[in-house]
């Protein structure tokens, strides 16, 4: 068979649609992250509004064509703005049956399914569990299927060129998603150039996945199997220059931009660990600007040798994943004790123990809170959407340096790995975080140095640097006498220290915005109120409910500790709180403790964020049982 | 700056190096001895007390940076190698010491200890081996003899010691050197040579904890002649006023022997700076346990890139190449699109 043509015929009919959810399924072998994250490009690129959600396994490469070893892309796009990556996917391609077994149950009744008819030989059926063919066993007769020879049609594309058998099998994901491009009308070219620079070393490769792009392109149009294209026309999103961006990269900025706004060089300690380790990556990258990456030999020296970078001088962070925070417990008690700036990273993922390592999860948030022996209290930020990550990353930095303290990060996976559109900050809008550091120069008028003298506004110790001369000075994890910091047992003096350190966090609250509610004001009793990567699925949620007419309020909150000065306020106002988080019940509890509200939770740990179908339900019963409690 | 181009506000004394902190450690201590002799060194070093910081982490000797009169940082247990790496990588400027013991630097915090060593970061670990943990009240280390019978080990010890100077040739540090807390002169000369070294310098100071591990030390500080063999680069490996010497087997190992038997030529001549630290190992091999003949002094020294140089160079490399980071672009990407 040789290459369709790709010159184009007559466009088919083109239908326009608003909103799109598309899931990518293959073997982890097959390219599929690959395949979603250029589809999401070129989605970005025309202007459509988009979420996404990557899930893969945590094996490297599982057996091929096992169940475990199946690899997903989600991408919800639209001609409006969305928060989520979709609940269910309308279209599904399938590369083999174990992608099929493992995904088809999300697709949406008389939803599309694309599925790589070559892939369903007899060997990959078993290995999928699968006892007879479900293409020929009408059990896929609630969907549009639409079987699609990939792997012969990728082949013939591919011909002519002197590539080996497996070389060529590679380029079936760009087979797939050629023939997406064409079903989606977007533009084939973006992905060509960028091929052609992938692989600029070896041109034959990047040749062999244009050729075998455009074979999928042609496929669509030629084919009698699609009846017609559609078209998302653009977003309307608030003007400005945008990119796409996923959560850790959106972090990874987020430091550079501190240290830039804080004229302090970045310094990074971390060990490799999914699902952080691609700040570690990033970071690395960006040595002119100053960025010192330290790959260490542990958790704890990761988060040591970022300590002693603060010490130095230096903006320092630590990133990591839950297990990595039981590890660096200790150093972030010293942190706390010895007063220094330090940011620490966490990318939660499921656990407990090695848990889930690729999926997502909240259940780090009690350990950020209470995670250390002693009095600790450690200030808490979380990042709401992928792009928010920067903003988080850039506000831990401003209380870290602001306060010298220790201070917790909590991302999770799926803001990690998600993607959306970010509009480019204004770089001169960020905060002005110079000011923040002014490093200790001169000892006090009668010569001595008081490192833990306290300023009288936000009760931070000076900071002051080794190199500077007269301010030499001693620090540890022992009691230090206020004021002087000398090693001190004295029980009062320790008593002073500890509510010293817990009223210097707490002070932040100060500089906090105050916890907005999105509340239209049509009488709402039910507040949903939510923290981190929750955010979508609660805003779609909610906009769902008012869309049937029931008054709900809703709240996110981007600083766990400390909450914001009116939050027991915000509380008080309605008669119902539902809390939903991935975990089972964490910020639940913070809130009972601390303001005595009867919160309802909605919980559960499924690696996955919520759909807000769900949510949406869960907000129904809630108001149902509030109209049926006695007011 | 580098440490070469600092202002000369100098000569400082030993007062200047002595904090205003009283010194807390049993009388009798060994400790004080080592910290008095490294208060007499730092003058001699010609950098000034605020470029210098000492780390620490958790025992009986990681007080020690709160009677020096410089920067410093007493951290947790084990971890000061780690804490001292973000100091010493992140500012080439600074003088930066860890002060460690055989539980601190070995137990606890073997592992960063062999990877600051393997790194070649410039600090000096200086540890004090007592061969118990004293600040916990007498428990076997890992430096403590087999069969030692302590409060953990009524029956006596199982698990076969460290050799502190043997694990760090193997972690192929770049200086490695041992002296007792007793010989003054020689532990301020070792103690002022690692400090001038550029790179990882690490000394083990035979160090008597006179509470719970009394006269661990006495076979080399009784019979200084017949048990210290004191090593000097470039000359033959002798003891005992001249009597005894090491000789190298044909196969390579090192063995004790009567100089008169063999004759001063068939002696093992010290060579310090051999790239190759097999040697240097094995001279560590003549005494696992300090019982006996045991070598003190410079067992290696040799140059290697040191690792926060390396990375410097790495930044300066890649502002050259690409020129100092503009955020703005950075943020930007290679795809951007406007909304109206
Ligand atoms: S316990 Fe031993 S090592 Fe510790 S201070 Fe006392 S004598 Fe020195």
């Amino acid at each position: 068979m040789t290459a369709p043509s790709v010159t184009q015929p007559v466009r088919k009919d083109v239908r326009q649609v608003g909103t799109v959810t598309i899931r990518f399924a293959g073997d982890s072998g097959d390219g599929m992250q690959l395949t979603g994250d250029r589809f999401t490009s070129v989605t970005a690129k025309v202007g459509n509004d988009l979420a996404t959600l990557p899930d893969f396994p945590a094996e490297i490469r599982a057996p091929a064509g096992s169940l475990p070893g199946v690899s997903g892309f989600q991408l919800h796009f639209a001609d409006h703005d969305i928060l989520t990556p979709g609940d269910a996917p309308e279209v599904l391609v399938a590369m083999n049956p174990a992608a099929l077994r493992t995904n088809v149950g999300d697709l949406t009744p008389g939803g599309l399914l694309v599925v790589n008819e070559d892939a369903f030989t007899r060997g990959n059926l078993k290995k999928a569990g699968y006892a007879a063919n479900p293409l020929d066993d009408g059990s896929l007769s609630g969907y549009q299927v639409v079987r699609v020879p990939v792997t012969t049609l990728t082949l013939g594309a591919l011909e002519d060129t002197e590539l080996s058998s497996k070389e060529k099998h590679r380029a079936k994901n760009m087979f797939a998603l050629g023939l997406m491009c064409w079903m989606y009308s977007r533009p084939t070219e973006p992905t060509v150039d960028w091929l052609r620079v992938k692989f600029r070393t070896r041109p034959q490769i990047a040749e062999a996945n244009v050729a075998a792009l455009a074979a999928g392109f042609a496929f669509g149009e030629t084919t009698e199997l699609f009846a017609h294209a559609y078209e998302v026309k653009p977003a309307k999103l608030q003007p400005g220059r945008y990119r796409q961006i996923t959560g850790n990269l959106a972090l990874a900025y987020g430091l550079i931009a501190a240290a830039h706004r804080s004229g302090l060089p970045l310094f990074l300690g971390s060990y490799p660990i999914t699902p952080a380790s691609d700040i570690l990556h990033e970071l690395s990258k960006h040595k002119n600007f100053g960025v010192r990456t330290f790959q260490a030999e542990d958790e704890i020296a990761g988060i040591g040798a970022a300590l002693g970078a603060a010490f130095a001088g230096n903006l320092a962070v630590t990133t990591t994943s839950g297990p990595g925070v039981a590890l660096k417990g200790e150093t972030i008690g010293l942190a706390v004790s010895v007063e220094l700036p330090l940011v620490i990273v966490n990318i939660q993922r499921g656990g407990p123990s090695t848990g889930l390592p690729t999926k997502t999860e909240q259940s780090d948030l009690l350990q950020a809170m209470f995670g250390r022996n002693g009095e600790a209290p450690v200030p808490i930020v979380a990042p709401a959407h992928p792009g928010d990550c920067f903003n988080a990353a850039v506000e831990a930095a401003r209380i870290a340096l602001t306060y010298r303290t220790p201070v917790m990060l909590l991302s999770d996976g799926y803001l990690a790995n998600g993607a959306e559109p970010w509009r480019l900050p204004d770089l001169d809008g960020l905060p002005d975080l110079a000011g923040a550091v002014a490093f200790a120069r001169e000892p006090d008028p009668d010569g001595t140095y008081r490192p833990f003298a306290r300023d009288a506004d936000t009760l931070a110790r000076p900071w002051a640097i080794p190199g500077t001369p007269g301010l030499e000075h001693r620090i540890g994890g022992l009691e230090k006498a206020d004021g002087t910091g000398a090693i001190s047992y004295d029980p009062d003096n320790h008593h002073r220290m500890v509510e010293l350190r817990a009223a210097k966090v707490a002070g932040i609250a100060r500089t906090i915005p105050p916890l907005a509610v999105d509340d239209p004001g049509d009488g709402a009793r039910l507040l949903v109120l939510g923290w981190g990567s929750t955010y979508g699925p609660i805003a779609a949620a909610v906009r769902r409910a008012r869309a049937r007419g029931l008054p709900v309020a809703r709240a996110h909150l981007r600083h766990l500790n400390p909450f914001p000065a009116n939050t027991g306020e915000v509380l008080r106002r309605y008669d119902r709180i539902l809390v939903p988080e991935m975990n089972r019940g964490q910020l639940r509890l913070l809130l009972r403790g601390e303001y005595l509200v009867d919160a309802r939770g909605y919980n559960h740990v499924r690696g996955l964020p919520f759909s807000s179908a769900e949510l949406e339900q869960a907000i129904t019963d809630e108001l149902a049982d509030l109209e049926a409690a006695p007011a | 700056m580098t440490l070469l181009d600092q202002p000369a506000q100098l000569p400082l004394t030993k007062k200047d190096f002595t904090s205003d902190q009283e010194v807390r450690w049993c009388p009798g201590c060994g400790d004080y001895a080592i910290l008095s002799t490294v208060q007499g060194v730092m003058p001699d070093l010609g950098v000034a007390r605020e470029n210098i910081v000492f780390v620490s982490g958790i025992g009986c000797s990681s007080r020690f940076p709160y009677y020096m009169d410089t920067y410093g940082f007493h951290s947790i247990h084990g971890r000061a190698p780690a804490i001292a790496t973000g100091i010493s990588a992140t500012r080439p400027d600074l003088k930066v010491i860890v002060v460690t013991g055989d539980g601190d630097g070995l137990s606890i915090g073997g592992n960063h200890l062999i990877h600051a060593l393997r790194r070649n970061v410039d600090l000096t670990i200086i540890l004090f081996n007592n061969q118990i943990y004293g600040l916990t009240k007498g428990q076997y280390s890992p430096t403590s003899e087999l069969g030692k019978i302590t409060k953990s080990t009524p029956f006596g010890s199982l698990d076969h010691p460290f050799n502190p100077v043997s694990l760090a040739l193997g972690a192929e540090a770049t200086f490695v050197a041992r002296s007792l807390d007793t010989e003054r002169e020689h532990l301020a000369a070792t103690v002022e040579a690692a400090t001038r070294h550029r790179g990882a310098s690490f000394v083990e100071v035979y160090q008597n904890c006179n509470i719970f591990n009394d006269g661990a030390f006495a076979a080399l500080k009784d019979d200084p002649e017949g048990n210290q063999i004191r090593l000097a680069h470039g000359r033959p490996v002798v003891f005992a006023g001249g009597a005894r010497g090491v000789v190298q087997d044909p196969t390579g190992g090192l063995r004790i022997v009567e100089v008169a038997e063999v004759g001063e030529d068939a002696l093992l001549v010290h060579d310090a700076h051999r790239d190759d630290p097999t040697l240097a190992f094995a001279l560590s091999r003549l005494a696992h346990t300090p019982m006996g003949p045991t070598p003190v002094g410079l067992f290696r020294q040799v140059d290697r890139p040191v690792y926060g140089d390396l990375v410097q160079a790495q930044l300066a490399d890649a502002t050259a190449a690409r020129g100092r980071g503009d955020l703005e672009v950075l943020l930007a990407g290679q795809d951007t699109w406007v909304v109206d």
